[in-house]
């Protein structure tokens, strides 16, 4: 496990190093910026209209109940801002585009597509990884923008209609916009990057890890995946517990 | 650094000392030497599983030797940017074209990456050597909708594209047919007449072998049992060697 670690740091490393080619390589950036778009878009859009309509069904009726209805826009709007919108996003993006990204380098990998490349002197660092780490890290906190967006108004619908909490979606948004501030929103953008880096790195480390036929990108897709929502909850934790000092 | 430009092309000598590789603690190169000389048409045969694939990947750099070297033009093919100063090509055993891609694309993959000419020049090359390997318009193909002889024709083009001085083939002509297996086999000796190219071909075509061969070499169970001209290996006592060049069918 350590030494995945120090590979995938390594890999890391080495995308990093290879930023300065990211213009070369604009095609395949915007190929799979393409990609994840349109691969999860209107997904990550119905999933965070749910995840804000259930915050504020949950926590509604208890505000409600205690005379705190007026604060529940605010609630709703930190929460899908800081913590749910980003990782939900995340989660759904390691399923749905680090589980692409495992499986086409890994086949590539298997069937012997990147040796051809390593031998017509094209560094797989670059025209795989590099693309993809960028699209995916230009990609997850544009989504994640939509989908705190509306997270919000999901929560503002639920509030103004469900008969246990009666919000208006006036009292809703001004509470929002009182309590939600810019630097809650970087917050947000940030720990969606961070996720992102995590997504992509540990997807494409699994796809060039891939060995033995089929079954090996299978494995190696379910390793991605699982890998990368544990490094992220993980990461979550420590993220949120660094920006609380701020 | 232009190589592209004909006839400044050299082949360039590859030297083995002493290779030996493991895989899962089986050893399946037991100490291989060679020495192949600029422009010179090398051929490795031998039984299948005696190692001639995993050699092959050994002097291109895919697979890292346990002990021994590989040198390319004297430098050891570990050296960073040996791969810069000498262009090398191989025609994978597989084909190895890459999926996502048109066949063009393919083709075209080497110097479209590495900037070497504009679109148009890269089309009509392309255009070019898939003629010459009998695909002529096929660019818009999807690997995926080729026969397997179509693939390993337009991995051999891939690798012609790249004008290489040093080409390693995989079975070239494992699966086409006679007269497509001659063509072959004409283009890998017109691509020394053209940039002096270095090739080391690996097959079990005895035709294509001794019609080609400026040298052949016998592996047998991860070792080299001997390398000479096409005659000296007829006429080599050797049993192994004689059984597995005179295999026929033997009437039942
Ligand atoms: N990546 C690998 N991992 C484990 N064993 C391997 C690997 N690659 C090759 N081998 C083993 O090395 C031996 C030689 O394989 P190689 O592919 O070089 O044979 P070959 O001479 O090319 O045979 P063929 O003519 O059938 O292509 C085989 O026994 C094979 O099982
Ligand atoms: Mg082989």
């Amino acid at each position: 496990m350590f030494h995945d670690i120090g590979q995938i740091i390594l890999l890391f490393w080495r995308t990093l190093q290879s930023l300065p080619l990211v213009w070369r390589h604009r095609r395949k950036v915007f190929d799979q910026l393409f990609e994840i778009g349109n691969a999860s878009l209107f997904m990550s859009c119905v999933l965070s209209l749910f995840i804000g309509g259930v915050l504020a069904l949950q926590t509604g009726p208890l505000l409600v109940e205690r005379g705190l209805g007026n604060v529940l826009g605010g609630m709703v709007g930190l929460s899908m801002c800081k913590e749910l919108g980003p990782v939900m996003m995340a989660v759904l993006i390691a399923g749905r585009i680090g589980s692409a990204m495992a499986a086409e380098i890994g086949s590539m990998t298997v069937y012997q597509e990147i040796d051809a490349l390593r031998t017509m002197n094209i560094n797989p660092v670059h025209y795989l990884v590099l693309p993809r780490m960028v699209a995916i890290c230009i990609a997850l906190p544009t989504l994640v923008i939509f989908a705190i967006l509306i997270g919000w108004l999901g929560g503002a619908v639920v509030a103004a209609n469900n008969h246990l909490i009666s919000v208006p979606y006036q009292t809703y948004f001004s509470n929002l916009e009182n309590l939600v501030g810019v630097g809650d929103l970087a917050n947000g953008l940030l720990k969606s990057f961070s996720f992102a880096v995590v997504i992509g790195i540990v997807s494409c480390h699994q796809g060039l890890q891939t060995i033995g036929g089929p079954r090996g990108i299978g494995r190696s897709v379910t390793k991605a995946v699982v890998n990368s929502i544990v490094m992220i909850l993980i990461l979550d934790y420590f993220l949120t517990r660094m920006m609380i000092n701020l | 650094m232009s190589a592209t430009s004909q006839n400044l092309v050299r082949g360039v000598r590859v030297e083995v000392r002493g290779l030996r590789k493991s895989f899962n603690g089986v050893e399946v190169l037991h100490g291989v030497d060679l020495r192949v000389e600029p422009g010179e048409i090398f051929v490795i045969m031998g039984p299948s599983g005696s190692g001639k694939s995993v050699l092959l990947k050994h002097l291109i750099g895919l697979e890292t030797p346990d002990a021994g070297e590989v040198l390319i033009g004297g430098e050891s093919i570990e050296t960073p940017g040996v791969m810069d100063r000498h262009r090398m090509a191989m025609v994978f055993q597989s084909g190895a074209l890459l999926n996502s891609l048109t066949v063009g694309e393919n083709l075209g993959l080497y110097l479209w990456e590495h900037q070497l000419k504009s679109e148009p020049e890269i089309a009509a090359i392309v255009a070019a050597k898939l003629d010459l390997v009998g695909l002529k318009g096929m660019e818009d193909r999807m690997p995926n909708e080729l026969s397997g002889g179509m693939k390993k024709r337009a991995s051999i083009a891939r690798a012609l594209v790249m004008e290489p001085e040093l080409i390693l083939y995989d079975e070239p002509t494992s699966e086409l047919d006679p007269l497509m297996a001659v063509t072959i086999g004409q283009e890998i000796v017109n691509m020394r007449k053209r940039l002096h190219a270095t090739s080391i071909v690996v097959s079990h075509d005895r035709d294509l072998a001794f019609g080609i061969a400026d040298r052949i070499a016998i592996m047998h169970h991860g070792r080299i049992l001997c390398v000479g001209s096409a005659d000296e290996i007829r006429a080599t006592a050797n049993p192994a060697i004689q059984e597995f060049l005179n295999a026929t069918f033997k009437p039942v």
